[in-house]
């Protein structure tokens, strides 16, 4: 192996090695999650898709592929699933 | 440099190991800095691979033949254009771009996803850290890129001919991205079920990668048909060979996971059926890599054929016993939270298009290795051809593409009689329209083909009324123009309308392949010049033979090249001039001083007139028995007459030509497979335009409602 190779390898190596063990260093343990932020993150995905749904809905009845009554006991029940999640994130709050 | 690039594989490894060790370790203890420390590992092993991914390519610019796989893969006359690209040529070469994709895409995703999902990302790191650390092992333990040889020689053995053309230098990355994207998925469901959270999150934060996967496997699958076409000198594009069907299989489970996680998105449906889609996704994409590479079945890639099938089977049979015990573990966790509202509901069409899509697999899978299931049943090794295929695909597809056409017309939940009416009237006269239309003409000859026509109509017509009835839809809402209205009715869904894009590319490529199989003219003819042929109506004359040495008009590094010029016309109308031609390399030396040159690797550049109607494509081949005559005669040549020799014969094939044999081809509609994967690939893009953070956006909102508490407090 010729001295620059070698000191290429070093370089990575120390590099590599510097990286990875950084967050090691901070001298502080913090917990990965709690079991909350988890429950949180669950209801926002759930919100979002809700209010995708109520939006997919609209369109879907303005497009002509929902009648009137049953877009509107559609939209009226994911309204009210939208209003547990809500309620449900309100709770964590 | 090979010291640099094998240390570097060496600490990939290492840092594989300990990025697992770390991860798992931060996932089951709850502790972050080792979770984070893992998924540094991630940035540490791109990082590693690019240094060593670099060490080979600048390998192969500079044609340092102290590299065994530069040796073997890569030569001086090599043109510098394919230099870059015969880095993938070799095993050693394509398992590290492999290894370095995975890297790269690995810590991109991760990299967007280290404020989220922070129970999920460990488990997920460790499972990409696993991917990882099979192929680095696989480069430092059997098949390492940075073998070095005792004595360097002077000239390399040239990359595979076949491979000298612009198709396969991008067809390789596309395909391995695909393949080491829909680990990211893969990984991230492994994650999701082993920290037991199944909800739909996830699925959102991977989906882009999923769809990224599906993107580049597609346009992988084009350019291999692509360079099929003009490259392989059969005249077509598909071939059912088993690693087209390896690259297919996983694009197909991947479509059907694209499909189905908008049902677990909008209703919490079809959990089971997902995360065991994209566990399968993931396995069939290694075996997608095991069968390029593995030479286990007979294929035209005859290239790709090694010794590595054993860590293959092993790994292959890990993940697929790994998933199947991780789903059975979690059953309890991923009951479907919503039913089946009615079987006429946009739901109903998802799963009868994934069912549709799963059979296509499965039909594949089965075709491919039905060579390895039969020796095992019968003791003989036998196999299935082009006929067995589309006997069960051909319905496949017509089904796939009517519903195509169907899904996006009809409404999730439940479609109400008036509804469905008012939904398919359109569609459905379009389809009519197009069936009458094509009956005075011989195409109703066809039925299957022209169930394809008619049923690409109905995509066409149903996406059309969607587009129609959207803009009057927003300019209702909106009081916008009609382009503002369209535009913004793409910008607030792009992954609708990207989706209803590619629907119309594949329709548009569909009557393409369905046009071009069908009514294809296919003539063999043996003609010496000045001799004329008729194939479908139009009459080719063989006007003259060219031969020409050191002189590839295509740029790929031939030493020869016998060919023609054809005067193709019809009804005495001027059509085209085609030159189809053979190229010749240089082989083995041993072969006699002509020999080397004409008895090595050849090529076939075809002659294409390619049209929006019809295609018309030639290929030559010189006779060869006046060939081997002539290497009979020139091998009684010293050696260092074989430059001098070989101009004499490619002049002597110019000016009294022996009979060539020539197949001609009238193709119908093959433009439309090339321009129906383009609509694809727009259709694509669209979809995968990122749309603004909604997460950014949570957390900057949240931040604002502190700061104005917190000053209000103040």
């Amino acid at each position: 192996m010729d001295a620059l190779a070698a000191l290429l390898v070093f370089v990575v190596l120390v590099a590599a090695v510097a990286l990875v063990v950084a967050p090691l260093r901070r001298g502080r343990t913090e917990r990965l999650i709690a079991a909350e932020e988890a429950r949180r993150e669950e209801l926002e995905a759930a919100k979002e898709a809700k209010y995708l749904e109520i939006r997919d809905a609209e369109m879907d009845f303005r497009m002509g592929k929902l009648s009137e009554a049953d877009f509107r006991a559609l939209d009226r029940q994911l309204r009210a699933e939208a209003v547990e999640i809500l309620r449900d994130l309100d709770r964590l709050t | 440099m090979p010291v640099l690039g094998r240390a570097c594989l060496i600490l990939a490894l290492v840092a594989c190991a300990y990025g697992i060790g770390a991860s798992l370790y931060g996932a089951r203890t709850g502790r972050r800095e080792w979770a984070d420390s893992g998924r540094r590992a991630v940035y540490a092993l791109a990082g590693l691979l690019t240094v060593s991914f670099g060490v080979l390519e600048l390998a192969f610019l500079r044609s340092d033949f102290s590299f065994a796989t530069v040796a073997t893969h890569s030569s001086t006359t090599t043109p510098g254009f394919y230099k870059g690209a015969a880095v993938w040529s070799s095993q050693e070469g394509s398992l590290l771009l492999w290894a370095w994709l995975l890297a790269m895409w690995s810590s991109l995703v991760l990299f967007s996803t280290r404020r989220r999902m922070r129970d999920i990302t460990p488990y997920a790191t460790a499972m990409l850290l696993g991917f990882g650390a099979f192929f680095c092992g696989l480069l430092v333990f059997a098949a390492s890129p940075f073998h070095v040889l005792a004595s360097a020689p002077a000239e390399g053995n040239g990359l595979n001919p076949l491979l000298r053309h612009p198709s396969m230098m991008i067809h390789p990355p596309m395909l391995y991205s695909g393949y080491t994207l829909f680990t990211v998925p893969f990984a991230f469901a492994v994650g999701a079920l082993a920290a037991r959270r199944v909800d739909a999150e996830w699925i959102r934060s991977t989906r882009r990668f999923a769809l990224a996967a599906w993107f580049f496997l597609g346009i992988g699958i084009l350019l291999g048909a692509r360079w099929s076409y003009s490259e392989l000198g059969w005249g077509g594009y598909w071939a059912w060979d088993p690693v087209e069907n390896a690259s297919l299989m996983p694009w197909l489970t991947g479509t059907a996971f694209l499909h189905s996680v908008m049902i677990q998105e909008k209703r919490g449906m079809l959990k089971v059926w997902n995360v065991s889609l994209v566990l399968a996704t993931g396995v069939l994409a290694i075996l997608g890599t095991f069968l390029v590479r593995s030479g286990i079945l007979d294929s035209i890639h005859a290239f790709g054929a090694s010794t590595l099938g054993k860590p293959f089977v092993a790994f292959i049979a890990l993940l697929a016993a790994g998933s199947i015990a991780l789903v059975v573990s979690r059953r309890d966790l991923l009951r479907t939270e919503n039913r089946l509202d009615s079987l006429l509901s946009r739901e109903a069409m998802f799963l009868l298009n994934n069912l549709v899509l799963v059979g296509l697999c499965f039909v594949v899978f089965w075709g491919t290795f039905f060579p390895l299931i039969s020796e095992a049943v019968t003791g003989q090794k036998a196999s299935v051809g082009p006929p067995w295929f589309d006997r069960y695909t051909v319905p496949l597809a017509l089904m796939l593409v009517l519903l195509s056409g169907i899904g996006p017309v009809i409404a999730w939940r439940r479609a109400t009689a008036a509804n469905t009416r008012r939904n398919f009237l359109f569609p459905s006269a379009c389809a009519a329209l197009c069936a009458v239309a094509l009956l005075p003409v011989h195409v109703a000859q066809k039925p299957l083909a022209l169930c394809m026509f008619a049923f690409a109509a109905f995509v066409a017509g149903s996406i059309g009324q969607e587009l129609v009835r959207g803009v009057r839809a927003r300019r209702a809402m909106a009081s916008e123009s009609v382009p503002l209205a369209a535009v913004q009715l793409v910008r607030r869904n792009r992954r609708r309308w990207g989706g209803y894009t590619i629907h119309v590319g594949m329709a548009v490529l569909f009557v393409g392949v369905a046009a071009s199989s069908t009514f294809q003219h296919t003539r063999d003819a043996s003609l010496v010049p000045r001799q004329t042929v008729r194939v479908d109506g139009y009459d080719v004359r063989y006007v003259k033979a060219t031969g020409r040495v050191a002189d590839d008009p295509d740029g790929t590094g031939a030493f020869m090249t016998l060919g023609a010029v054809l005067d193709v016309s019809k009804g005495g109308r001027h059509v085209a001039t085609l030159r189809p031609a053979r190229n010749y390399y240089p082989g083995d030396p041993s072969q006699g001083t002509v020999g080397q040159y004409i008895m090595g690797d050849a090529t076939s550049e075809v002659g294409l007139k390619a049209g929006a109607t019809r295609d018309f494509w030639v290929a030559v081949q010189p006779d060869a028995g006046w060939l081997m005559k002539v290497v009979a005669k020139g091998n009684d040549l010293p050696p260092s007459a074989g430059g001098l020799a070989l101009a004499a014969i490619a002049q002597r094939y110019a000016e009294r030509p022996p009979p060539a044999d020539f197949r001609l081809i009238a193709s119908p509609l093959v433009t439309w497979i090339w321009l129906g994967g383009m609509i694809v690939a727009a259709g694509g893009l669209v979809a995968l335009w990122p749309a603004p953070d909604l997460a950014r956006r949570r957390v900057t909102a949240s931040l604002r409602a502190r700061v104005a508490q917190e000053l209000g407090r103040a």
